[in-house]
């Protein structure tokens, strides 16, 4: 195997040992980058003249290893763009308490940052002002999204690992189209300071890697308590390697019946009830559970996510950073400067975050949606209240092809309605390759838990992953 | 609930952003969809359910009110697609 195909894990322990030098990793990593990216286009930005760099961290346990980040999160000096024209050319003055955090532990940050949908409204990464991410496993078909960048340059070994944000979906989705693993966090476990905002209520930071320990390790550096921001919870972060290569005899699984239906692809069907009876001869019991409300969590995130993206991102108004439009007239200034630099997809839930908070519709429409999420977190409660964790599909479908489903936005949101209910109810969850289809596509397993019981995630992923050879098998490209 | 091109077009304006005559056609259209889709969730009976305005049972998150090293002038302004010393510049407000 080539350095740049091993886990993070794998580098520590051969740099630790003094069986590879730091120097060797970093040209594989940059050799592989300048081969397989013009196909796979995870960076934003990238120029083959261009040799990446990296903004160092001090001395510490991570040896240096680079980590790559998703264009949303700011890093000091490097640019960030959001994968939007609004925001050209915008060197962030401050780097992230997660950048922060990465920095302290002796991780580098790589120059290229992972190309993403355009303020995280997307789920295949079609939505980038840059165009596209081609999915390793099959290069007509997306990657997934809005993080589809950071899952398919690890997908790719065009990365050690990354870091992604995921509102409705965005770390999980793309992690199981692209064969690799993605974590989100409870709400509140990591600090979202510099973290350009989409939807306060939902956002959340997390790691996209290539197994299951190298997603514990990352999860521990960035989690933790930040007076920056005032949705972090004071609450220690266990080590989460601790949850790795323990037994899962007796974990108490539901299986939600209203996941498994009508718009399932039969295949995904069969493989995640393959990886349910696998999980079952590992010691596990499962038993069916009911989350009623499953269907209504699409109409509330879209209500909640845009009206809070629309307040989020009224602050995209030429004046402080990015993109100005000329105009002799403050207002137009602002209308010309959103029309040009918004893409289609922002511009639409703007608008419709700005209508469901609008006078007139706020009670029919937002009051409703909040409502409406109080019974979905309650379906989770009832439900953990007498299992460790629920087991579902991270999406109805593998990966779909490019333009498949951009000119239909309904289409294109219900890609996430495996995904959603979890921000929705602020709770941590995981996906873990679980398989292939015929074709060749990957597919997740997703596994969520109570709030704060990211160990519970660790623990089945880690044993599912152990015993089986799925994150072992690379695309061809 | 319907939407119309001109609940869109005020809309649009209300949120600074200028439309093409297609795309106000185009997006009051997609709108009209994603609204009627969003319309399931008024069968639910809600009456008595309290809004989740917040998932964690954490509220007023207050710090000490003391000065705190933050960005300089310079820093700040950067980024500034135009600026006139340590002031953010924007088109004439007032005749």
């Amino acid at each position: 195997m080539e350095l740049n195909q091993l886990t993070a894990h794998e580098l520590l322990d051969k740099l630790k040992n003094k069986r590879v030098t730091f120097e060797a990793i970093l040209d594989a990593l940059y050799a592989r980058i300048q081969t397989v990216e013009p196909k796979v286009k995870a960076y934003a930005r990238f120029k083959p003249a261009d040799k990446p760099s990296l903004n160092l961290g001090v001395d510490g346990f991570l040896g240096g290893l680079p980590v790559t980040i998703k264009d949303n999160i700011c890093t000091e000096g490097l640019t960030t763009e959001c994968c939007s024209k609004i925001l050209s050319n915008f060197r962030p003055p401050y780097d992230a308490t997660v950048i922060n955090k990465l920095k302290a532990s002796g991780a580098s940050i790589l120059s290229l940052k992972a190309n993403m949908d355009e303020f995280a409204f997307g789920s295949s990464t079609e939505n980038s002002c840059f165009g596209p991410t081609h999915n390793p496993w099959n290069l007509a078909c997306v990657p997934g999204g809005s993080s589809g960048g950071s899952a398919a340059a690890v997908a790719s070994d065009e990365a050690v690992w990354a870091l992604g944000s995921d509102t409705g979906g965005s770390i999980r989705q793309p992690a199981s189209f692209c064969g690799v693993v993605g974590l989100k966090p409870t709400y509140g476990r990591v600090s979202r300071f510099g973290l350009i905002a989409f939807a306060s209520s939902l956002d959340q930071i997390g790691p996209i890697t290539k197994d299951v320990e190298d997603a514990a390790i990352l999860a521990r550096i960035i989690s933790g308590y930040d007076p920056g921001d005032s949705t972090s919870v004071n609450q220690s972060v266990p080590d989460y390697t601790d949850s790795l290569g323990k037994d899962i005899k007796g974990i108490r699984i539901g299986i939600p019946k209203e996941y498994f239906i009508e718009g399932m692809d039969a295949e995904v069907k069969r493989i995640i009830e393959e990886a349910i009876n696998k999980l079952k001869s590992l010691g596990a019991v499962s038993r069916q559970v009911s989350l009623p409300h499953t269907q209504y969590a699409v109409p509330v995130y879209y209500i909640v996510a845009t009206a809070e993206a629309s307040s989020n991102l009224a602050r995209f108004d030429g004046v402080q950073y990015g993109y100005r439009a000329k105009s002799d007239n403050l207002i137009e200034m602002y209308k010309k400067t959103r029309a040009q630099g918004f893409g289609e997809e922002a511009k639409r839930r703007i608008i419709l975050g700005t209508f469901v908070l609008s006078h007139g519709y706020y009670d029919a429409y937002y009051l409703r949606a909040l409502k409406v999420r109080t019974l979905i977190k309650n379906d989770f409660d009832t439900v953990f209240n007498d299992f460790d964790c629920i087991v579902a599909p991270t999406s109805p479908t593998p990966a779909f092809r490019i333009g498949e489903k951009a000119a239909d936005p309904l289409q294109m949101y219900l890609s996430d309605i495996y995904t959603i209910s979890v921000n929705l109810a602020g709770i941590p969850a995981i996906s873990v390759p679980c398989g292939f289809t015929r074709s060749g596509l990957p597919v997740g397993l997703q596994i969520m838990a109570k709030p704060f019981n990211e160990e519970m995630l660790f623990r089945l992923a880690h044993a599912f992953e152990q015993n089986t050879e799925w994150h072992k098998i690379k695309p061809r490209l | 609930m319907a939407i119309d091109k001109k609940t869109v077009e005020h809309v649009a304006h209300l949120a600074r952003i200028e439309l093409e005559p297609a795309e106000l056609e185009k997006l009051s259209l997609q709108l009209h969809d994603i609204l009627g889709f969003i319309d399931k969730l008024s069968v639910l009976d809600i009456a008595q359910v309290k809004p989740a305005s917040h998932i964690l049972p954490i509220s007023n998150v207050l710090r000490e009110d003391k000065p705190h090293v933050c960005l300089t002038a310079d820093k700040a302004l950067e980024n500034a697609p135009s600026k006139n010393g340590n002031f953010f510049s924007v088109p004439k407000i007032i005749e």
